[in-house]
């Protein structure tokens, strides 16, 4: 499949993205799904900015991606789909049931947040969601950089490695 | 006044290890600001930003990496304030030359510490592979 992550991480395109999974999985395109994104010039310019001549970005909204998806996991090159938040990846997981797992990269503390690792906080609200994402059988984990051991939703949410 | 000038901005401890190499030096680190975007999220970076910006009077932000948060963040800034300048890639040499300006930081200022820094990059030595 020629989309090797599937990332929530509300930083959207920073270093850990473009460099740190970028270069060790040789990625040469990133969808940025956000509705908001995909509705402005500026903040698409914004983000290309940062990113190497020889990595395309494509900026998409929800119904966009949904269209697009099965075009994006048929490329002959790898890439990297990316989300701002929990709720934007649900939506794409609905809207297209194509898609098997989640990567949870960075959602930052907030107010009603609960830590869950250095770089994961949730809401009560937001733990339900990503259990509703793997009661559909997907596979939700959290992992940062690479090299960093990918931990599966049930140890990062009760401890208990389920 | 504050002496302040510019921030330095990256990921861990990068500005924090950059100013202690600056004072080392020049004894001149009064000058910077160091901010790290370590556990923040990209709004809370633009928001640490904006407050030390503020807080300071600095109009120049270097910044690690072109994609990285703070640079997306200083960006955000710079649209509201277009005279604030910022600088990708900062490396040492960089930062010493502008310790050095006496005068003003501004852009041509910036431009001439950012060319210290690129030539300060040299490779040596090494067996080049066939």
């Amino acid at each position: 499949m020629a989309l090797e992550l599937y990332r929530i991480d509300d930083r959207l395109i920073h270093g850990q993205v473009v460099v740190g999974w970028g270069q060790p999985l040789d990625l040469r395109f990133i969808v940025l799904v956000d509705d908001e994104v995909a509705g402005s010039d500026w903040e698409q310019e914004l983000y290309r900015m940062g990113v190497p001549p020889d990595m395309d970005v494509y900026f998409d909204s929800v119904d966009d991606a949904a269209a697009n998806l099965e075009r994006y996991q048929g490329e002959s090159r790898r890439g990297l789909l990316l989300t701002g938040d929990i709720t934007t990846m649900t939506r794409l997981v609905d809207a297209t049931g194509a898609i098997d797992r989640v990567n949870l990269g960075g959602i930052h503390h907030r107010p009603g947040r609960t830590q869950r690792l250095r770089y994961v906080f949730l809401t009560p609200d937001e733990e339900q969601a990503l259990r509703d994402l793997a009661a559909k059988g997907l596979e939700v984990t959290a992992q940062d950089v690479p090299a960093a051991r990918p931990m599966p939703l049930g140890e990062l949410l009760d401890g208990t490695g389920g | 006044m504050s002496d302040v000038k510019a921030l330095v901005a990256g990921h861990g401890a990068f500005a924090e290890g950059l100013l202690s190499a600056v004072e080392q030096i020049t004894g001149r680190s009064d000058r910077f600001l160091g901010v790290t975007n370590r556990g923040l999220s990209a709004r809370d970076v633009e928001l640490r930003l904006r407050e030390v910006v503020d807080s300071s009077g600095a109009t120049v932000i270097f910044t690690d990496l072109p994609a990285g948060s703070c640079t997306i963040a200083a960006r955000r800034l710079q649209r509201e304030r277009p005279a604030l300048v910022v600088v990708t890639g900062v490396n040492l040499a960089t930062l010493l030359d502008f310790t050095f300006q006496d005068g003003e930081a501004d852009a041509a200022a910036v431009e001439r510490a950012a060319e210290k820094g690129r030539a300060a990059l040299v490779v040596t030595g090494g067996v080049r592979g066939a």
